[in-house]
């Protein structure tokens, strides 16, 4: 079995008369590879990698997402990051009143706790951080404001991808990082998760465009379309979707049926 | 100079024992007050300023005079609330009684004064202010207070002078026989170009009590007062408090005020920007639980062109809990280009908890720029998901999302041990760690100024 392993999985919008959003999503992947999903608005791809990552927003209907061996869903959302699944944000959340070195100690000392770990020291906390902040050429005043409060769209990004580097998961998932990034910062966050690449890890990255994965080179690419992916390719997929749009897979799969 | 040199312990509502009587001004302001009161007795709910806070087991219950003794438990709280050398003077008091033995007189520069009426009785100050910037009729309880003064505080920070550490005036109310009643009393003023941080801390021990407080601030021109009000209730605490603040031109008064618990409180602040340029900031922070009630009136009086003044309160709820807050700014017909911003928010951590806020704007000028806004509502969700996806655990992210809400008041604070008291409190109320404390003040703060 792949390290990830979804299977039929459907979800919908948890509210009475909830729309399906999820019709039967199937997709491995290995540790090691980067995954990429494409499609247009309301296909259902943030919905996915969020039903992943456990937001209750959603309810699972049907189906399995098998994770290193474990059933995922039956798992809360704080357990599933604590087990190494890490969501960057498409829409980070802004948190008044909490540090980031707060946050950021808390999240690496859920992580540790949880594996029989100590806490880290503060001298081990600050030298992770620096490192990562280098890595993603970020000021180091970041650490004593309040969580995304007043960063800009630009920074937000950023800061997911730093706290991503912190946390070292083992599933990252990453939620349109590209969009609102002006090329510099794409740069910037596309080197920063470039480098969390390695043999341990599986990545999956949500996006429209493929400018991004011109600097995250993905292993595979996927199309969703109304919430199942329906075309899989490798990078020159992205490629060609970048230069022919959606309109062709659409009439691919209609004609399939 | 420091006047806390009597030893002498003052004894207030035992006749004959309080040596600030006698002078006929005082006698005068007391008849006012003991008339006023007697004609208008304690409000009820069917007055609109009392139509969400029932004073009516006030008004029902037999509080007597606390004797001036001092019990074991009024020493302990006295030193677990004391600042120590982290204050310049510390006065005490004991159920309305000046315990000397228990305060402690610092080095204050030439020209600053600090000291129980008692000693200050003939200052000129003292009578010009005294009574004349609460005013009687505007709120019952501050005739009942001065009907009722005996005991109090009396600041006197001279022209140009500038005195660094907190002025700490500690209230202490214990009763552990009978229902006891106490009346606060303080004045303070601050003369041209001077400044001052005035702290006072009202902490409730065990028993039934009673405390009306008034407190009267002056700021002259130029001046700037930084003052703290810290409620610590106890259960069975009634509470009821009346700030009013006169600012002059140029002068700048910020007020950080908490209530941590208690039965019933009530707290009146009234703030008249009297001169041109005059500056106020209120920073209000509630934490109730149980079947606590607190209210919050709040009452910016802009009677002068060009004064900012900006107000935040926040209240965290809890349990069947329930707060007020009504905030009013007042702009007369000559404030122009008056400029405030008033915010209430309120974080309900039960369904049961209520709160009603609101807001009243009086404006009788045309260029000026007032703004108010008020949020009523549980932890946000979306706050609790972006910290569960970084694996801290649900409770654990309802709590430190509290404590966030509440530390966004209490970072604002600058006298050291009233922001860790409060910091304390709440970490210790959320199984946090102490050692969280929120330190990013930069852009919040000037977002928020």
């Amino acid at each position: 079995m792949a390290f990830l392993e979804i299977t039929n999985l459907h979800a919908r919008v948890a509210a009475p008369g909830g729309r399906d959003i999820l019709k039967g999503v199937n997709l491995s992947i290995n540790a090691g590879e980067v995954h990429a999903i494409m499609g247009k608005n309301g296909s259902g791809k943030s919905t996915l990698v969020q039903v992943m990552a456990g937001r209750e927003t959603y309810e699972v209907t049907e189906g399995t997402v098998a994770y290193d061996g474990k059933d995922l869903l039956e798992l809360s959302a704080e357990e599933r990051a604590r087990e190494g699944v890490f969501l960057a944000f498409q829409y980070p959340v802004e948190i008044p009143g909490v540090s980031t070195s707060y946050f950021l100690k808390a999240a690496v000392n859920a992580v540790r706790k949880h594996h029989g770990k100590p806490e880290i020291n503060t001298v081990a906390f600050l030298k992770l951080v620096k490192e990562k902040m280098a890595l993603l050429k970020m000021d180091q005043s970041f650490m004593n404001r309040a969580v995304n409060e007043g960063f800009s769209g630009g920074e937000k990004k950023r800061n997911e991808i730093f706290q991503m580097a912190v946390c070292d998961p083992r599933l990252a998932l990453m939620d349109e990082t590209d969009s609102g990034l002006d090329i510099d910062a794409l740069k910037v966050v596309a080197n920063g998760a470039q480098s969390l690449r390695g043999p341990d890890r599986a990545i999956l990255i949500v996006t429209h465009y493929q400018r991004l994965l011109n600097y995250i080179e993905p292993d595979f690419v996927h199309v969703m379309l109304d919430g199942r992916i329906v075309k899989s390719g490798d990078k020159n997929l992205a490629l060609e979707l970048e230069e022919r749009g959606y309109d062709w897979v659409e009439r691919q799969v209609a004609a399939e049926v | 100079m420091t006047k806390l040199a009597s030893g002498k312990s003052e004894t207030a509502d035992v006749p004959g024992g309080d040596d600030a009587s006698g002078r006929s001004w005082l006698e005068a302001l007391r008849r006012a007050g003991a008339d006023r009161f007697a004609s208008v007795g304690y409000p009820t709910i069917k007055e609109e300023e009392w139509r969400l806070t029932n004073v009516t087991p006030i008004a029902k219950t037999q509080f007597v005079p606390a004797t001036p003794q001092i019990d074991e438990e009024a020493i302990e709280l006295a030193k677990r609330s004391s600042f120590g050398t982290d204050a310049v003077v510390e006065l005490v008091f004991v159920n309305g009684h000046f315990a000397p033995s228990l305060s402690r007189a610092g080095k204050l520069p030439r020209g600053a004064i600090v000291g129980a009426f008692a000693q200050a009785a003939d200052s000129p100050a003292l009578q010009r202010h005294l009574g004349h910037v609460a005013s009687i009729s505007a709120n019952p309880f501050v005739a009942l207070n001065t009907g009722s003064m005996r005991a109090g505080a009396f600041v006197h920070i001279g022209k140009g002078i500038n005195v660094e550490l907190p002025i700490h005036l500690l209230f202490i109310s214990t009763s552990p026989s009978e229902p006891t009643r106490s009346f606060p009393r303080v004045l303070a003023v601050a003369e041209e170009n001077s400044q001052l941080t005035l702290v006072e801390s009202f902490i409730g021990g065990s028993g039934m009590h009673f405390t009306a407080a008034v407190t009267e601030i002056v700021a002259a021109n130029d001046s700037r007062i930084d003052h703290n009000h810290l409620h610590v209730g106890a259960d069975e605490a009634y509470a009821v408090s009346a700030l009013a603040a006169r600012l002059g031109r140029a002068s700048r008064f910020i007020s950080h005020a908490a209530t941590l618990g208690g039965k019933l409180t009530r707290n009146d602040l009234t703030v008249v920007l009297a001169g041109e340029g005059a500056d106020a900031t209120l920073n209000g922070l509630v934490i109730v639980g149980k079947q606590q009630h607190c209210d919050n009136h709040t009452l910016l009086d802009h009677a002068a062109a060009h004064c900012p003044s900006h107000e935040l309160y926040k209240h965290v709820l809890d349990d069947r809990a329930t707060c007020a807050f009504k905030g009013k700014i007042l702009v007369r017909p000559d404030s122009q280009k008056t400029d405030s911003k008033q915010t209430c928010k309120s974080l309900l951590l039960s369904d049961d908890a209520q709160m009603n806020s609101q807001p009243a704007l009086e404006i009788y000028a045309d260029d000026v720029k007032c703004t108010h806004g008020s949020t009523t509502g549980p932890v946000d969700e979306e706050m609790v998901f972006y910290l569960r996806s970084r694996g801290v655990g649900l409770e654990a992210a309802r709590h430190l999302l509290t404590y966030a809400f509440a530390a966004d008041i209490t970072r604002r604070i600058k006298v050291e041990p009233v922001r860790r008291r409060l910091e304390d409190f709440l970490a210790a109320q959320h199984g946090l760690p102490r050692d969280l404390r929120i330190t990013d003040l930069g852009q919040h703060d000037e977002k928020a100024r």
